[in-house]
């Protein structure tokens, strides 16, 4: 909300400093945003009434001026030949901003000492002020500001942009804003005078209202004005619109706005002799009925609108827009002014069903009193009847079928420290609490008892009367108090444990972390999504979306790292390595089940010893090699076996399952993506993603929050052996390391190197060799040779049978 | 038998063999004369084993001869080896050692991630426990409960992402994190101290200040005394924990419906004040509706954004940066 200054100015008195002013308003929760001037922005430039006139003791054309510009006299040189005693003028101290008439560049005003005489600041020309090129004389003003208003406010406006929280409908209007004003300065309040003269004939008979629907319609009232004349409406009120962001029409129009805008209460005017019978009915819509509103858009009416009909039909929508039949025009002769008071959450509704937030619809939504209307009503008539030439006929219409009873509540004084923190005395509150307009009685001997003020709807219970205290003393004297008490002990949460332990592994196994964002397209879910599964739960989506491509509620991380990987992989990274851990929603009936994921991917190339990117491709097992970090760090065991995963290519796929308690449970899965896949991405190159299921490991995985505990540090050494099994192109690595592993004196077994063997030597199609390092080691003594040579034809046995795996060399 | 034989080793072996050290470069050279010359089945070796078998009178002469034997040949062998590497110090060349390192693999956290961290660790401090909620929300824990029913003008600030379906009851993405007071004091009595962090929607347009998506933390406190004080004491340590000693907070009044008073808190900054968050007393009639008695708990609530921390706190400029996952801007952390 816009409030010009000039206006507010005329309500309530103003202090000197504005920005001040601002500052405070903000800080009590009427929060000033801009403080935006209309017309010049004149820094340092201040009217001021020039007390003497002298001349120059040194030079003919000059004169030695004195102002009195609000505070200790000046005395100025000035060459201009118009000024004289008693003028108000334009007096720019040192540091003022001005134009130089010559050049037109702004320059600092400096104290400057013109043939011998020091000059203290300057009586300005137009042309120093940028208003015109006028520079022959000094710019005499016809004003009666006192010396040191800011120029500004005499030749433009200052307006206060207001960013306001919507309990305070009371301060949607300049009295609102000067109410509060006057509540935190002292500055006199002076209400805008409402008695209109009522010259007319009586309205009884004339016009008349009923309303169908208390419930929706708390007040209706009507008043009529005869014989206006439709004319632009004085300088003053179109410059107070305008500045007040309203454009200016004619008289009948700019009066209903600006006393919309000054007192809160939105008003309308009927063409009075184009309201059938003259008499209103405030009722539901019929169903079907329909209405052409004032911007022309035919609307198609409910019963759930509110609608302000005569007997031939609707002909406004209540407290959002008129009705065209019914408009004001420039031949309007009779207006009949309607002020009403509605229930907001009708008002609410209907603005957003039409989308026609309009200021008047915005008053109304928030909540009006029900007392307000009259007095608008009477505030619209007396403006009418002195600039649009009407005729005010006697009495108004008013229906006003339930009245609220006013609001008293009742404030133990205990309750202000409990929640402010600070001693208040009675007095003290009291003194806040009548500053800003309650009524406080203070006999009883612990409680106020405090009537609260119409305008404020938004005060019900004590706590509200509390803020208020506690706005009116402001809370920066209010201390920092540190916490005491006891610390509560809250159950843990082993979820947020094992996100973060996952980010840090992740982190440091040299995945950078990315977040994405939880809505996507359903495109992109789809190629991660099993088609049957699809077709039952589909992926929750946005009734309202941002756009297409954010309309799903993610079920994978996949598509969002793959999205990230590749705008980087785009913008000419040569290789990128991502993370990321969050929740995907799997719908079920009610709320879905928000489930945690870690994703991570792999592609690009490899880097040499400078970091330049070399011809070699990153591949599956360097994409393994930082899931492995992971799992590893988490501590717990997992078995890597070809699996399948829809998005990912066959045979180029490990799924993970545990191995312990809840063995076999899958809780992962690694493997080179689809190059279709892929594709879809804008993905060229390979690319390889794991995916670890966190919900699911921290249901099923055993000791994942336990500490790891310490094995002692072997006594006796470990003898190794190298052995190279011949095996097919299926054996897996994993089974023959298991196969060897299966002794309690083999202490480890690893893949020491992997090869193919050439079928030129006799090697059937696919035939690898698998080099397989072993470790022996007893805990209580060390091995003899004949000790090995037992465990090693247990070893070669157990491949055989397992894996039909022979020693290379062997036959 | 020959195996009975004692071995015999010549002064003129030993010679032989010092000269041949002479010749040797490599380590593997020198382990091979090692082995040769000092090891288990060297000369020496067997005749030092062998010693017991030859005649009583020549023992005690040959004994010493070998031994002394030994004693030449590992000197001889230790000077020569640290004559080569001696050497081949010597031969090293400088390094440009302003050459960078070779690479090693380099991860990081996402910003988002740290913040909420540090967010996290300030209040945890002051023994606030991490709690957290569902994102897809229901109206009455986004809206009713924290006293904003349908219809009411708060709404309008909060444009809210609906799910399809679901038309009993509708369910939406959450509007901030709130919702956690309500589920966390349902089900828990005072003292309470939680803080609960995670992602929140609005269905609003992006530019450099605004995201549809944001990272919130709830705080909650509720307890016998507690007041608008305590806030700000909490608050005020949270700035200097997230900004610096030297900085201080204001209080301004602000309305959200689920508290009395509200306030919206700003944290002194060289530029001037600085909005960081909102805050307020816990509604009285939410705790009521708690089953807890107002009369005698009180408690304070805040929600603050980790982005607008973030962004502060590492000097960004535009809110977007967060989730387009650059890796230029990523590695910056």
């Amino acid at each position: 909300m816009r409030v010009p200054l000039k206006w507010l100015g005329e309500l309530v008195g103003l202090p000197a400093d504005r920005e001040a002013l601002a500052a405070r308003l903000t800080l009590a929760g009427l929060e000033v945003t801009e403080c935006e001037t209309v017309g010049g922005d004149w820094k340092g430039v201040v009217t001021g009434r020039v007390l003497r006139v002298e001349p120059h003791p040194n030079a003919d054309r000059l004169r030695l001026v004195t102002v009195d510009p609000g505070g200790p006299p000046q005395r100025v040189v000035c060459g201009a030949p118009n000024v004289a005693e008693g003028q108000l003028i334009a007096f720019a101290a040192k540091g003022a901003v001005l134009k130089d008439p010559r050049t037109g560049q702004d320059r600092v005003l400096k104290k400057s000492r013109i043939r011998g005489v020091v000059s203290g600041g300057m009586v300005c020309s137009e042309a120093e002020l940028g208003l015109s090129a006028e520079h022959a004389g000094i710019l005499v003003l016809d004003s009666d500001a006192p010396p040191g208003t800011p120029l500004v406010e005499v030749l433009g406006d200052r307006v206060f942009v207001f960013d306001l929280t919507p309990n305070r409908a009371d301060a949607l209007s300049v009295l609102g804003v000067a109410r509060e004003v006057a509540a935190f300065t002292g500055g006199p309040l002076r209400p805008p005078g409402i008695e209109a003269p009522r010259e007319g004939s009586p309205i009884a008979g004339r016009a008349a209202a009923e309303i169908h629907d208390p419930d929706l319609c708390h007040r209706f009232t009507l008043a009529l004005i005869e014989d206006v004349e439709v004319a632009p409406s004085p300088k003053w009120m179109r410059e107070r619109l305008a500045a007040a962001g309203m454009r200016p029409i004619n008289n009948l129009v700019d009066i209903t706005n600006y006393v919309m805008l000054e007192l809160g209460q939105p008003v309308h005017a009927f063409d009075y002799d184009r309201v059938r019978e003259h008499r209103i009915i405030v009722r539901r819509a019929a169903a079907g009925e329909r209405l052409t509103t004032l911007d022309g858009q035919r609307r198609e009416l409910d019963p759930e609108r509110l609608v302000i009909a005569d007997p031939g039909g609707p002909i406004a929508l209540a407290g959002v827009m008129g009705g065209a039949d019914t408009e004001i025009t420039p031949e309007t002769r009779n207006v009949l002014l309607e002020v009403a008071n509605f229930d907001p959450v009708t008002v609410r509704r209907t603005a957003r069903r039409f989308d026609l937030f309009s200021d008047a619809a915005r008053r109304f939504a928030w909540g009006l009193p029900a007392e307000l209307a009259s007095a608008a009503s009477s505030r619209v008539c007396r403006l009418l009847a002195k600039h649009a030439g009407g005729r005010v006929a006697e009495g108004i219409v008013d229906v006003w079928p339930r009245r609220e009873a006013p609001v008293r509540i009742r404030l133990r004084h205990a309750r202000l420290p409990q929640v402010l923190g600070i001693p208040v005395t009675p007095d003290t509150a009291r003194g806040a609490l009548e500053r800003l307009g309650f009524d406080v009685d203070a006999t009883e001997e612990d409680t106020l008892e405090v009537g609260v003020p119409g305008w404020r709807r938004d005060v019900r219970v004590p706590d509200d009367l509390v803020e208020e205290v506690g706005r009116f003393l402001g809370y920066d004297d209010l201390p920092a108090s540190p916490l005491t008490g006891a610390i509560p002990h809250h159950p843990p949460l082993p979820a947020r444990e094992l996100r973060e332990r996952v980010r840090d592994l992740a982190a440091a196994a040299g995945l950078h972390e990315v977040q994405t964002y939880t809505l996507l397209s359903d495109a992109e879910l789809e190629p991660f999504t099993d088609a049957d599964d699809r077709a039952v739960r589909r992926p929750l989506r946005v009734q309202n979306p941002l756009g297409q491509a954010r309309d799903t509620l993610r079920t994978s991380l996949r598509p969002g790292i793959l999205g990230a990987a590749a705008r980087n992989l785009e913008r000419g990274e040569p290789a990128v390595a991502l993370f990321e851990v969050g929740r995907v929603y799997l719908p079920r009936p009610g709320q879905p089940r928000e489930e945690e994921r870690a994703v991570g991917c792999v592609s690009g190339v490899r880097l040499d010893r400078f970091g330049n990117p070399t011809d070699e491709p990153l591949d599956f097992f360097d994409a393994r090699a930082t899931l492995e970090r992971v799992v590893a760090g988490l501590g717990i065991l997992v078995s890597w076996r070809p699996g399948e995963e829809i998005g990912l290519l066959p045979g180029r796929v490990a799924a993970l399952r545990l191995c312990g308690r809840g063995k076999g449970v899958r809780v992962g899965v690694v493997g080179q993506v689809h190059p279709e896949t892929a594709e879809r991405f804008g993905l060229d190159g390979d690319v390889f993603l794991w995916e670890l299921d966190l919900s699911r490991l921290l249901d099923r995985a055993e000791g994942l929050t336990a500490l790891p505990q310490v094995q002692p540090l072997p006594r006796y050494p470990a003898a190794s052996e190298d052995f190279a099994f011949v095996v097919g192109a299926a054996t897996l690595a994993e089974d023959l390391l298991e196969a060897a592993s299966r002794h309690p004196l083999v202490a480890s077994a690893r893949v020491f190197d992997d090869f193919p063997l050439d079928r030129r030597q006799g090697h059937p199609a696919g035939a690898r060799s698998v080099g397989v390092r072993v470790r022996y080691r007893a805990p209580n003594r060390t091995l003899r040779d004949r000790d090995i040579a037992k465990v090693r034809r247990g070893i070669l046995n157990r491949v055989r049978t397992a894996c039909g795996a022979v020693v290379r060399g062997n036959g | 038998m020959s195996v009975s034989e004692p071995v015999l080793l010549s002064a003129a072996e030993v010679e032989a063999a010092l000269e041949a050290l002479a010749d040797l470069v490599t380590d593997a050279e020198l382990g091979r004369w090692r082995t040769a010359n000092l090891g288990r089945k060297s000369r020496l070796s067997l005749a030092l084993r062998s010693l017991g078998r030859r005649p009583v009178e020549e023992r005690a002469a040959a004994g010493r001869f070998l031994n002394q034997a030994k004693g030449k040949l590992e000197r001889g062998f230790r000077d020569r080896r640290a004559a080569l590497k001696a050497e081949r110090t010597r031969a090293l060349r400088p390094l440009d050692v302003s050459l960078p390192g070779r690479p090693l693999p380099r991860g990081g956290l996402h910003p988002i991630t740290l913040t909420e961290r540090a967010v996290v660790a300030a209040f945890a401090s002051m023994g606030f426990h991490v709690i957290e909620g569902p994102e897809v929300e229901t109206e009455y824990y986004n809206f009713e409960a924290l006293r904003i029913p349908a219809d009411h003008p708060a709404r309008e600030a909060m444009d809210t992402f609906y799910l399809e379906g679901a038309e009993e009851t509708p369910l939406l993405l959450r509007t901030h994190t709130s919702p956690n007071q309500i589920r966390f004091m349902e089900r828990q009595t005072p003292p309470i101290r939680v803080i609960a962090p995670g992602r929140t929607y609005r269905n609003e347009a992006t530019d450099a200040t605004h995201e549809w998506m944001i990272t919130q933390t709830e705080v909650l406190a509720v307890d016998e005394g507690l007041t608008l004080a305590h806030l700000k004491g909490a608050l005020y340590e949270f700035a200097r924990r997230m900004f610096g000693e030297d900085r201080t907070i204001r209080f301004r009044c602000d309305y959200f419906p689920f508290v009395e008073p509200g306030v919206e808190v700003a944290v002194s900054s060289p530029r001037g004040w600085i909005e960081i968050l909102g805050a307020g007393m816990v509604h009285p009639e939410i705790l009521r509706n708690m089953g807890y008695d107002p009369e005698i708990y009180t408690g304070f609530a805040a929600g603050l954004g980790v982005e607008r921390i973030a962004m502060l706190r590492y000097g960004i400029r535009d809110i977007r940066r967060f989730y387009e996952n650059d890796l230029r801007f990523l590695r910056q952390f």
